[in-house]
């Protein structure tokens, strides 16, 4: 039996009719990381020992019938900025190089509750911030596609360990794009739930208005049962909401009659690569055929964004990043004179260039005399952009368009300039400012052979329209990539 | 560019956000920041006079916690990534000269 | 308290010609009552070993978030009612960002933009006469843990039990214009604190805080001098004594043709003087935002209404009740009053039957007494109002005698014993068994032939002396009165044996 080839649910299925044991499908994923982790990198750690203690404990609560759900046996990947009780939690970031959680973050409480058995913590960009996995403290992750490109990020140990079958799904956190564009990269489906539907509990804060955790898995199916796991009304966390629409399978049916699909104008401009859009307008026509009622409009401010987005993310940062000092966990400089010293040799020896740089204007766009201008400005875009939306809303079920401008770059090409790094999150950072959820489905390749990824951002609460026009668009697309549903390019 | 970032400017903002670049590192600060500052300030051009600044963005309030001890004492835990331990408190330099 | 101060003070107007004014302005933090932290379920109780009342969150650990404590916004609420604040319906918590170690997520999440109260205000009364003192805001928020210095290994300690523990500050305007009217102010504070329980306010312990920002300016003069703020001050007059210092040391810069600096100064009340905590890692530029971890808070009428509806009655209420329902003198109301504590323990005893003047007498009496003699506050009375009701009734019922009482008393102001049972099992009780006195009355006469005979001799005080004899004899026991009846009745037995017990019937 082909277990690499399963997807998180069929795996379970499987599972569940005793094809296939905990302890297979979690070897298989293991042998598939022996075999592939030097070349791609998805990985901080691998906890094989505890993964396969974990598998045999899950499989007697299956066969005892105490585990029943869907993705019970099945192995996941979880982003490293994510506590794990016991499980070095580094944020990619030798600050962090040695930290050892005393509790595991909601998110992943929820997924053990429901029989996951964890594989390790994913590469990622330091703290998330970053948009190709190349700003870890531990090396670069490749693209699993094509290993001279990046993978996308900062949740780009996630979209690649899914991509290459090290694991059968990830959880990554999105807080201007990082689960939706690394899915886009790497040909796997990502979704960012609506802001406050799963807890941040456990999540090492980047941007705390803006982080969402969520799944990236092989299909929306899979997207959806997870979805299902992890979203639940946290009371440790002030911002999480009680929603009672989280049966999310539901929404998995093959229809878009009379969906309404709004296609910003905007978002198909100057910037946006030829074959990204050509893709993006041909799964749309898919749509259209089955029915959606498609219509073009101008949502507006988009280029205000971006700056919106860094100046917020970043003042934010410059403050959860404080707590990174060398006193109660982590890294500290080993020569210092006194206080003072100790906070700055720590802080600059601890952190990555492009971490510094955003606590850097985080902490300038919060400073005195310029607190007005830079963030309460910025906090009001945000509120004309939420606006924009509301407006977009009320005459369209669905916003469709791409998720990046282009398709993943070649390692060591984006860092040099941080400015063209951070517009390419342009179509993907507005969600965050308006907590609207957003899914990355693959819809084609280009001419190198690296997927394309179409976005769809729904109205706060509507994951399921999302969940319903993604699986629409992927019955009729069909598998994407390799005929044996290996999500990635390379032949073995 | 039309941010100017002074030396005055960076040094300030290496004491509050505790962080001390060498001189090369300083310099491409100043040119980053100056950067990105000049792409923000794409903001003026919004008029934005009458907008209420939106911390929180939706009207989820008053969100609090029943005043019952629920936690005990996890003291070890705390204490096993400390960098410095003493008695069972954090140790640090001196921090009265 | 001030002499010095003012005489230094006036040898300087004397030579320059010129009067000060001083104005204070104050900044106290009040240390709330709640059981837990306010943002986690830790415990706040004192006296924990290092880092026992800690959890992820009171500790900064990566991925914890803060939750409100209702109590802390309920107290928060219940003060800025009683200080006749405006109360801010929509109401958010910043974050303040500074590094030190005893701030472990090197923000305190704290209020800036949007504080749970503004302009508020309360009378105070000294000398000079009555006045208010504007309250310029309160706000909520989180206090930070405790340093210890290891001077063995030239270090500092870090313990994170206080971290979290939940704070109002109340700002005052800068109304103030001598520590007369800066203790009346805090006083007047302390009292409505006290008396809503939201905290029992303690400066020696660190449950009331208190930071004086003060600038002197010329009489007359419109605008302010640079201010300083003084921190340290752990009672009420090292605070007298930090203002007094301050003021003096502004003058004699300003009259030196110097400038007074903006700064924050530590006053050491040993040395009688402050020093500038200066650093040039110090930015003070707090980049204060709204916390996105924490919604807000939006309170509606029904949720003041119901705050102001649990108010207590004030003192100022409660002392004229007092006039009205009690017939005790007006000193002692003003005593009892003066704290929350001691009212209810007296409402409480008169509640069980005591009579409100034998109530008062312990309170006024032995319990000062007790607590001058031991340093406490009336805060710290531990003896419960049933307890000082079962006593009173005991001693109205001759059961035991005044001596044996005050006895008891200490015993349950320090242990808060029930005094029925303490008196039974050390057998207290009185003695009226007249074989029993009658021998030890025989006894004192035999030992005491003087007293005796000056007795005799008419004069009557000496009576009093032998009745103190047999009372000591029988341990404070003895039933005074049978006993003084008894010792007559001997005495008497040699000159006018027959008249005497006849006229002496009890019956």
């Amino acid at each position: 039996m082909d277990i690499l080839g399963m997807t998180a649910v069929s795996l379970g299925v499987a599972i569940k009719n005793k094809e296939v044991t905990v302890r297979e499908a979690v070897k298989a994923a293991l042998g598939r990381i022996g075999e592939k982790e030097k070349e791609y990198h998805c990985f901080v750690t691998v906890d094989g020992e505890g993964a396969l203690g974990k598998a045999d404990e899950v499989q007697k609560r299956i066969d005892e019938g105490e585990l029943t759900g869907p993705l019970a046996g099945v192995p996941v990947a979880i982003k490293d900025n994510m506590c794990t009780e016991g499980l070095l939690t580094t944020c990619a970031s030798k600050i962090l190089g040695n930290f050892i959680p005393a509790f595991s973050s909601e998110a992943v409480r929820n997924l053990q509750k429901a029989g996951a058995v964890i594989l390790g913590k994913t590469n990622m960009d330091e703290f998330a911030m970053g948009s190709t996995t190349e700003t870890s403290a531990f090396g670069a992750t490749k693209n699993p596609w094509n290993p001279a490109y990046v993978p996308g990020g900062s949740s780009g140990g996630s979209a690649a360990a899914v991509a290459a079958g090290e694991c059968f799904y990830a959880l990554g956190s999105d807080t201007g794009g990082s689960i939706r564009q690394p899915a886009s990269f790497c040909g796997v489906v990502g979704l960012k739930p609506t802001y406050g539907t799963v807890s941040r509990y456990g999540l090492i804060a980047y941007g705390s208005s803006l982080d969402q955790i969520g799944p990236l898995c092989k299909d929306v199916t899979d997207c959806a049962a997870v979805m299902e796991v992890i979203a639940s009304h946290d009371p440790k966390d002030s911002t999480s909401i009680e929603r009672k629409d989280l049966d999310f399978t539901c929404a998995l049916v093959d229809d878009v009659k009379g969906m309404r699909i709004g296609i910003p104008r905007d978002y198909f401009g100057e910037g946006l690569a030829g074959e990204v859009k050509k893709a993006v307008l041909t799964a749309t026509k898919v749509l259209e055929d089955k029915g959606a009622i498609v219509g073009e409009f101008d949502l507006s401010l988009v280029e205000y964004a971006v700056p919106a987005y860094y100046t917020i993310a970043a003042a934010e940062a410059s403050s959860n990043l404080e707590r990174f000092d060398g006193i109660k966990y982590g890294y500290r400089a080993k020569d210092y004179k006194g206080l003072h010293d100790m906070y700055k040799k720590t802080r600059s020896e601890g952190f990555g260039a492009e971490v510094k740089r955003r606590i850097m204007l985080g902490s300038f766009v919060l400073s005195s005399g310029y607190y007005d201008a830079y963030y309460l400005k910025a906090l009001k875009v945000k509120a004309l952009i939420k606006k924009a939306f509301d407006q977009a809303f009320s005459d369209y079920d669905v916003i469709l368009g791409p998720v990046a401008p282009t398709t993943a770059p070649k390692l060591g090409e984006s860092l040099a300039d941080p400015i063209k790094m951070y517009l390419g999150d342009i179509y993907t950072i507005s969600a965050n400012l308006a907590g609207l959820p957003g899914i990355s489905i693959p819809c084609g390749l280009d001419k190198k052979g690296l997927p394309i990824g179409l976005q769809l951002i729904g109205d706060c609460f509507n994951e399921k329209k999302l969940i319903r026009t993604a699986y629409a668009y992927e019955q009729a697309r069909g598998v994407f990539g390799r005929k044996d549903g290996r999500q990635d390019g390379k032949t073995v | 560019m039309a941010n100017i970032i002074s030396n005055e400017t960076i040094e300030y903002v290496g004491i509050l956000a505790k962080l001390e670049l060498s001189e090369d590192e300083k310099e491409q600060a100043k040119k980053d920041m100056g950067r990105m500052l000049d792409h923000i300030d794409k903001l003026r051009e919004l008029d934005t006079e009458d907008v209420e600044p939106m911390s929180h963005l939706f009207p989820v309030n008053n969100v609090f916690r029943e005043d019952v001890v629920t936690n005990g004492d996890t003291r070890e835990e705390l204490l096993n990534n400390a960098p410095g331990e003493k008695n069972g408190m954090f140790m640090v330099p001196r921090t009265f000269e | 308290m001030n002499r010095q101060g003012a005489s230094l003070a006036g040898r300087m107007a004397g030579r320059m010609g010129k009067q000060y004014e001083t104005v204070i302005g104050l900044e106290v933090h009040v240390e709330l009552a709640a059981k837990t932290k306010i943002f986690c379920g830790c415990s706040t109780a004192f006296g924990g070993e290092p880092n026992t009342h800690t959890c992820p969150v009171c500790t900064g650990m990566p991925g914890s978030l803060p939750v409100l404590n209702k109590q802390v916004l309920a107290y928060a609420v219940a003060v800025g009612l009683a200080v006749n604040g405006t109360i801010t319906r929509y109401c958010k918590f910043d974050r303040k960002n500074y590094f030190y170690p005893d701030n472990p997520q090197n923000y305190q999440i704290s209020q800036l933009y949007l504080p749970i109260c503004r302009n508020g205000k309360v009378e105070i009364e000294t000398k000079e006469g009555k006045k208010y003192v504007g309250i310029h805001e309160i706000h909520m928020e989180e206090d930070a843990g405790k340093l210890i210095h290891d001077d063995r290994e030239d270090c500092s300690l870090v313990d994170y039990n206080r971290s979290g523990v939940p704070l109002i500050e109340i700002v005052s305007e800068p109304d103030m214009r001598s520590s007369e009217e800066v203790i009346a102010y805090l006083e007047k504070l302390r009292m409505i604190i006290q008396y809503l329980g939201v905290s029992d306010c303690k400066l020696q312990e660190g449950s009331m805080r208190v930071d004086v920002n003060l600038s002197v300016r010329e009489v007359g003069a419109e605008q302010l001098g640079s201010r300083t703020e003084m921190k340290n001050l752990n009672s009420f007059k090292a605070i007298a004594r930090a203002i007094e210092g301050e003021r003096e040391r502004q003058i004699k810069l300003l009259e030196s043709g110097q400038r007074v600096v903006q700064e924050t100064r530590r006053w050491d009340d040993g040395k009688r003087e402050s020093y500038a905590m200066r650093s040039k890692e110090d930015a003070q530029d707090y980049r204060y935002f709204p916390d996105p971890d924490l919604p807000p808070m939006v309170l509606d009428d029904v949720y003041l209404e119901e705050i102001r509806s649990r108010q207590p009655e004030f003192r100022e209420e409660k002392m004229a009740r007092y006039k009205e329902e009690f017939d005790i003198p007006e000193y002692d109301i003003e005593i009892i009053t003066g704290s929350k504590h001691m009212a209810d323990i007296f409402e409480a005893a008169v509640a069980f039957g005591s009579q409100p003047k034998k109530v008062s007498n312990w309170l006024m009496v032995e319990t000062l007494r007790l607590l001058k003699e031991k340093g406490m506050d009336p805060e710290d009375i531990r003896f419960s109002p049933e307890n000082l009701a079962r006593l009173i009734r005991m001693t109205d019922a001759k059961e035991i005698s005044g001596s044996v009482a005050k006895e008891v008393f200490e015993v349950m102001f320090d242990q808060d014993v029930d005094p029925e049972k303490y008196v039974e099992e050390k057998g207290l009780k009185m003695v009226n068994d007249e074989a029993v006195l009658k021998r030890t009355v025989e006894e004192v006469i035999a030992a005491n032939p003087r007293s005796v005979e000056d007795y005799r001799k008419g004069k009557e005080r000496a009576i009093g002396f032998l009745v103190g004899q047999t009372m000591k004899a029988m341990k404070g026991k003895a039933d005074p009165e049978t006993t003084n009846r008894l010792l007559k009745e001997l005495l008497n037995v040699v000159e006018e044996p027959v008249g005497v017990i006849g006229s002496y019937n009890p019956n």
